[in-house]
């Protein structure tokens, strides 16, 4: 027996000397808060890192979540090591749950869970972390209305844009030409700001092609912009005391397609010959498909975008370019009306602003080693 | 050469609108109008089957989910400009359209356009510790800034450009062209690869002249 047991004792003496399979340690306390500045949805994690963590043995972190008073825990997500933070974006407005993070390592060990708290997902009406727009936008609106009401008592001085003199005379060479006047309102919706500016550039040049008798020819690509645009020609040649010329197929609808579109627009250039061509609104790619076309014909072209991506384009295939908030202060310097120009001086006004607060902070950080005034323009 | 009639159909469609490059003719026009027509089709699939079916056939009438009557109500209010009578109606969704469209634009424009960019032009502190560091250091901040100050100053309407404001306005200017050169670069070359691509398509799919 002595001889049999002998063996035995060893191995379990040694069986007990050898570390057992070792098990991560848990992470640290876990903090659960309804998510700041959202719609109800979310709760935030954050836990403090497993000691285990350092290493690379550690595979990560599993959270689970029960409704409180439950001890039914669903698991939710497994995240890789290093990382202490966690948004359950499946919560329930109002109802109250518990999570628990543990620490599992490669070999599937997990640790002993930290809990959290109880915690409700509630939804907040205001968003803390965008006061700085909902200033800056309420700035705006009141400088409108302050400029606006100024240019309905005649303040209306919007300083002479060179490009807006080749718009009269582009209108005045295709009378003379005995050719029509092509019209691009771009390639966006009626949502979008420069669609609605080219709109009213779009009126002030109908006014005079309806006066000279020159033919326009408008090819749109959106159903509400080509319905707005034929109101808008409509209403010109009858603001011009020629309601008689307006002739319906000169506003028509080609295609929604962009790339159709550019082939459409470059076909109407080739065969109806404009001795103009403006283009005038929001584009893409399509711009140098049809102002290289136009540039071919050798037609006056002028172009008017706020699309930076396409004004280079513009610049080297037109002969006149109305660049970004130029193209914007021109339907109000064409229309004077006080809507359009108090809208513009507001932006001026706002601009001043904006150097001043700009040059002021950077002086003020740059002075006190500080950088608290960076952070009043952060979005979060 | 490939056997397959749809590659053929799309280069020889290819070359219909290459020949535009020599001058407007029969088979740029029949691309054309083929393309443009095909795009008009397309369209009101893509609407049929990503508005009507789902909201309309689906929704209204096989989940009774009537609150989708208002949306449609409007879209058929853009009927009505086929009825002179009542065609005023049509002004409804598009004063929709509009305000809905400049509601949410302002807040995001103002975020990305405005409040971003002044943080991004500030100088901070921490361009004093590398003044030179191409990306974030003090000497490149400085150029922002006065970049940013002389482009706003050209886009200053309300004065006539005389004196210093036609000095810094000038000097705003050459920074935008500056801007639009580099631009210029950057998109011509996507469009050479786009052509490129083209010609692969060409050679590869359809003559076979590169494997």
């Amino acid at each position: 027996m002595t001889r049999a047991t002998g063996p035995i004792a060893l191995a379990l003496l040694l069986a007990l000397a050898l570390p057992a399979a070792a098990v991560p340690a848990p992470p640290g306390a876990v903090r659960a808060y309804d998510t700041p500045d959202d719609d109800g949805l979310s709760i935030t994690l954050e836990w403090a890192l497993s000691p285990s963590d350092s290493g690379t043995a550690l595979d990560g972190y599993v959270i689970s979540r029960a409704a409180a008073g439950s001890d039914s825990f669903q698991p939710l997500a497994q995240l890789p090591r290093g990382n202490a933070f966690y948004h359950d974006n499946e919560a329930e407005t109002g109802a109250a749950y518990v999570y628990r993070v543990a620490a599992v390592d490669r070999g599937g060990e997990v640790s002993q869970p930290a809990a959290s708290g109880e915690v409700r997902a509630r939804e907040q009406w205001f968003k803390a972390g965008k006061v700085n727009a909902l200033v800056g936008t309420l700035l705006f609106v009141f400088l409108a209305l302050l400029f606006i009401d100024r240019a309905k008592r005649g303040k209306r001085y919007i300083r002479h844009i060179p490009g807006l003199d080749a718009v009269e005379e582009a209108v005045g060479r295709a009378t003379e030409m005995g050719r029509p006047i092509l019209y691009v309102l771009g390639f966006s919706t009626i949502s979008d700001v420069a669609t609605i500016a080219g709109l009213n550039i779009l009126g002030q040049v109908a006014r005079k092609t309806a006066e000279y008798e020159t033919p326009l020819v408008v090819p749109t690509n959106d159903y509400i912009v080509h319905t707005v645009a034929t109101e808008v020609v409509k209403q010109a040649y009858a603001g011009s005391g020629r309601p008689d010329l307006f002739n319906h197929d000169s506003v028509f609808f080609l295609t929604s397609d962009q790339m159709g579109y550019a082939a459409g627009v470059s076909g109407v250039i080739a065969r109806d010959r404009p001795a103009t061509n403006l283009f005038m609104g929001m584009f893409y790619a399509e711009s140098l498909v049809m102002s290289e076309a136009g540039a071919a014909t050798g037609a006056i072209q002028i172009a008017g975008t706020d699309a930076i991506n396409q004004l280079p384009f513009f610049i080297t295939s037109c002969d006149y370019t109305l660049i970004a908030e130029e193209f914007y202060a021109a339907s109000a310097y064409l229309s004077q009306d006080p809507l359009l120009v108090g809208g513009v001086k507001g932006q001026d006004f706002m601009k001043l602003i904006i150097v001043a607060l700009v040059l002021a902070g950077s002086i003020w950080m740059l002075a006190t080693r500080g950088d608290w005034f960076s952070s009043l323009f952060a979005i979060n | 050469m490939t056997t397959n009639p749809w590659v053929w159909l799309a280069a020889i469609l290819t070359l219909c609108i290459y020949t535009y490059l020599y001058k407007d003719n029969p088979f740029y026009k029949f691309a054309e109008h083929l393309f443009t027509g095909l795009a008009v089709g397309y369209t009101i699939a893509i609407y049929w089957h990503n508005a009507v079916q789902p909201y309309v056939i689906q929704g209204i009438f096989r989940a009774h989910d009537w609150v989708l009557l208002v949306p449609l109500g409007l879209g058929l209010l853009y009927l009505t400009r086929f009825i002179p009578k009542i065609g005023y109606l049509m002004l409804i969704p598009i004063a929709i359209s509009l305000g809905a469209g400049s509601g949410v634009g302002l807040p995001r424009s103002l975020e990305a356009n405005i409040v971003k960019q002044m943080q991004g032009t500030l100088l901070t502190p921490a361009m004093l510790q590398h003044p030179f560091d191409p990306y974030n250091g003090l000497v490149v901040g400085l150029l922002v800034l006065a970049g940013v100050v002389c482009t706003i100053s050209y886009f200053f309407f309300s004065r006539e450009h005389t004196g210093a404001l036609r000095v810094s306005s000038r000097i705003g200017i050459w920074f935008v062209m500056i801007g639009f050169g580099a631009s210029f670069g950057y998109t011509v070359m996507a469009r050479l690869s786009l052509f490129i691509s083209r010609m692969q398509f060409l050679m590869t799919d359809w003559i076979h002249i590169i494997k």
